[in-house]
C-alpha cells in the first residue's frame, strides 16, 4: 500500500501538501477526542488542540522550501509558493484569533460545543486547499470544503431562530454561487480545452472566444460572492447579525483572505492574458463595493451589521489593488488583507466584550459613554475605528495608501478618486461610533473582558497603533511574494 | 438529425436558467430551492460530460463525478440546516425567512 502510494505520487509530492494533510488529520483527531471525552470537558481541550494544530501548520507552511517558482505536485493540481505561504499564514492567524475569541463567549452563552473548533479547522483546511489550487478542479473542491463547513458554523447556535436563519440564507446563496462557479468552469473547460492553470494560460489571450468570456464572468461573480463584494453582498449583513459574534469574526477574516487570494491567483494566472476583459469587471465591482459599503452603513444601529457593511467596503478597497493588475497593486492587496485581518478581529474582540449583566448587547447606543466606564476598551475600539477610516498614522492608512498608489500608477485615476471619496464618507460612521463612546451620557456598564478577548484586543490594538514604526516588516515580504505571481 | 454539442449545451443552459429562476421566483417552499440548486448542478454536469466527449478528454467526466459527490454532501447539509430552522420557526415558507431585513 505504502509502496504503491510512493510510486504513484512520490514523497516530494506528498511533502508539498503536508500542511493541509496535517490539518485534516488534526481535525479528525480532535473530532474523535471530542466524541470520546464527552461534551462538557471536550470544548476547552478541542479548542486548545485546534490552536496548537494551527500553530504547527503555520510552522510547516513557513519551513517548506519553495524555491523561486514554487512547487507543483499531483499532475499540477496544486501549486505552492512563497505567495501562497503568505496567504496561508494569514488564514491560519485569522482562524486562530477567531477561535481564541470564541472560547469564553460560547461558554457564557451556554452553547459551547466541541464541534465548533473542529468545523473551524475543517473550513481552514478548505481555505488552504483553495489557496494552493492550480487547477479548476482543486479550486472547486477547496471552495466547497470551506463553504460546507461555514454553512454549519453560521447555524451553530441551533436553538436560536436568528442563527439558523443566517445559516439557511448563507446556504441558499452559497449554493447558488457555487452553481454559477461550476457553470463558468464548465464553459472555460469546454472552450479552452483544459481545467489546468498552466494549460489555460496560453489558451486565454486578449482575443478570446465568447464562451470563455461568459465563463470568466460567472467565475468572477461566484468569487465576488465569497468575498461579499457588491452586487453579491446580500448575505453578509444578515449572516453577521444572525450568527454568534465569534462566528461573525471568523467569517470576517480568514474566508475573505482565502477567497481574495484565490481571486488574485485565478485572474493573474490562467486569465492573466485577459486583463482587458476582467479589469473592467473588477473596477466596477470595486467601485460598487466601496460606495455601497460607505453609504449603506450610515443608517445602521446594530454594530455587527455595521461591521458587515464595513467589510463590504474594505473588500472594495482591496479590489482596487487587484484592478491595478500590476505587482504594486498585488502588494497592496496583500498588505490590505493582512492589516484588515488584524483590525477586523480587534474590532470584533471589542464587540464580544459588549456584555451587560451577562447578556450580550450589540447596538451602537449601548457603547454610550464607554470612555468613562471602561477607558481602555474605548481607547482600543476608538483606535480600530480611526484605523478603519484610514486616518494616519494608524495601520489602516497604510493599507489604503498602497492600493491607491498602485491604482494611480496604473492610470486608474477615476477609481482612486472615487475610492478616496468613499473612504471619506465611510469615515462618518466610524467617527460616529467614537462620538457615541466619548461624548454621550454613559449607558449600562459592561462586564469585564475575559483574558482571551483582552489578549486579542490588546495585541491587535498594539499592532494597529504601532505599525508605522516598522511598516517594512510586512511590506517587503508582500513585495517579494507578489513579484512571484505577476513577474516584477 | 444528428444530436451534437450545441444541443447538449442548449439543454444545459435551459436547465441552468430554470434552476436560477426557481431560486428567485419561488415564494413557497425552501425545499424547492434545494431542488433548484440540484438542477443547476446537474445542468453543469451535462455541460461537462458533453464537452468531455467533444474534446475527447476525460477531465470533464472526472469533474462531473466530483460534482455529484459534493452535491450530495451539500444537499445533506442544506436539509440539516432546514431541519433546525423548522424546529425554531415551525415553518419553511420562503416568505417567512425575514427575521433580519436584508
Amino acid at each position: 500500500m505504502v509502496d504503491s502510494l510512493n510510486s504513484a505520487f512520490g514523497k516530494a509530492e506528498l511533502a508539498t501538501i503536508i500542511p493541509e494533510l496535517f490539518l485534516a488529520v488534526a481535525a479528525m483527531v480532535l473530532l474523535l477526542t471530542g466524541a470520546f471525552i464527552g461534551e462538557k470537558r471536550a470544548v476547552r481541550a478541542t479548542t486548545i488542540g485546534a490552536l496548537f494544530a494551527f500553530a504547527v501548520t503555520a510552522v510547516f507552511v513557513v519551513m517548506m522550501p519553495y524555491g523561486d517558482s514554487g512547487r507543483v505536485a499531483f499532475n499540477s493540481l496544486v501549486h505552492v509558493s512563497a505567495f501562497t505561504a503568505f496567504l496561508k499564514v494569514l488564514i491560519l492567524l485569522g482562524s486562530a484569533l477567531a477561535l481564541v475569541l470564541s472560547i469564553d463567549f460560547f461558554e457564557r452563552e451556554k452553547i459551547a460545543r466541541f464541534e465548533y473548533p473542529v468545523l473551524v479547522v475543517l473550513a481552514t483546511v478548505g481555505m488552504l486547499v483553495m489557496v494552493s489550487a492550480y487547477d479548476l478542479m482543486t479550486l472547486y473542491m477547496g471552495l466547497e470544503m470551506q463553504s460546507l463547513a461555514l454553512y454549519v458554523i453560521a447555524a451553530i447556535h441551533r436553538d436560536n431562530a436568528k442563527s439558523t436563519e443566517a445559516g439557511l440564507k448563507y446556504f441558499v446563496l452559497g449554493a447558488l454561487s457555487s452553481g454559477m462557479l461550476l457553470y463558468g468552469i464548465s464553459l472555460v473547460y469546454g472552450f479552452a480545452g483544459s481545467t489546468n492553470f498552466t494549460m489555460l494560460a496560453p489558451q486565454l489571450t486578449d482575443n478570446p472566444e465568447a464562451g470563455v468570456v461568459i465563463g470568466l464572468v460567472f467565475v468572477i461573480a461566484a468569487l465576488a460572492f465569497k468575498i461579499s463584494a457588491v452586487p453579491f453582498h446580500m448575505w453578509t449583513p444578515d449572516v453577521y447579525e444572525g450568527a454568534p459574534t465569534p462566528v461573525a469574526s471568523f467569517f470576517a477574516a480568514a474566508p475573505k483572505v482565502a477567497a481574495m487570494g484565490l481571486l488574485v491567483q485565478v485572474l493573474t494566472g490562467p486569465f492573466g492574458g485577459m486583463v482587458g476583459q476582467w479589469q473592467q469587471i473588477i473596477v466596477f465591482v470595486s467601485i460598487a463595493s466601496m460606495v455601497f459599503g460607505a453609504v449603506a452603513a450610515i443608517n445602521q444601529r446594530n454594530i455587527k451589521r455595521l461591521m458587515a457593511y464595513s467589510s463590504i467596503g474594505h473588500m472594495g478597497f482591496a479590489l482596487v489593488g487587484l484592478a491595478a493588475a500590476n505587482a504594486d497593486g498585488l502588494t497592496g492587496v496583500l498588505v490590505y488583507l493582512a492589516i484588515y485581518v488584524v483590525m477586523g478581529l480587534g474590532t470584533f474582540a471589542c464587540i464580544i466584550a459588549m456584555r451587560v449583566n451577562g447578556k450580550a448587547v450589540e447596538q451602537i447606543d449601548d457603547l454610550a459613554g464607554l470612555s468613562r466606564t471602561q477607558p481602555l476598551v474605548a481607547l482600543a475600539l476608538g483606535m480600530f475605528m480611526f484605523s478603519m477610516a484610514g486616518i494616519p498614522p494608524l495601520a489602516g492608512f497604510f493599507s489604503k495608501f498602497y492600493v491607491f498608489r498602485a491604482a494611480v500608477q496604473a492610470d486608474l485615476y477615476a477609481l482612486a478618486i472615487i475610492g478616496v471619496l468613499a473612504s471619506v464618507v465611510g469615515a462618518f460612521y466610524y467617527l460616529r461610533v467614537i462620538k457615541v463612546m466619548y461624548f454621550d451620557q454613559p449607558a449600562a456598564r459592561f462586564d469585564g473582558m475575559t483574558p482571551g478577548v483582552a489578549l486579542v484586543a490588546g495585541s491587535t490594538c498594539l499592532v494597529t497603533m504601532l505599525f508605522w514604526i516598522y511598516p517594512a516588516s510586512i511590506i517587503t515580504v508582500a513585495t517579494r511574494v507578489s513579484a512571484l505571481v505577476i513577474g516584477g | 438529425m444528428v444530436i451534437g454539442l450545441d444541443h447538449f449545451l442548449t439543454v444545459a443552459a435551459i436547465l441552468f436558467t430554470l434552476g436560477i429562476f426557481g431560486i428567485f421566483l419561488n415564494r413557497k417552499n425552501v425545499i424547492v430551492i434545494l431542488m433548484s440548486v440540484e438542477l443547476m448542478l446537474l445542468a453543469v454536469n451535462i455541460n461537462l460530460v458533453a464537452f468531455s466527449t467533444h474534446l475527447q478528454d476525460l477531465v470533464g467526466q472526472v469533474f462531473a463525478l466530483f460534482i455529484l459527490t459534493v452535491a450530495a454532501a451539500e444537499a445533506a447539509i442544506g436539509l440539516a440546516i432546514l431541519v433546525v430552522y423548522f424546529r425554531n420557526r415551525g415553518t419553511i415558507a420562503v416568505e417567512d425567512i425575514n427575521m433580519m431585513k436584508g
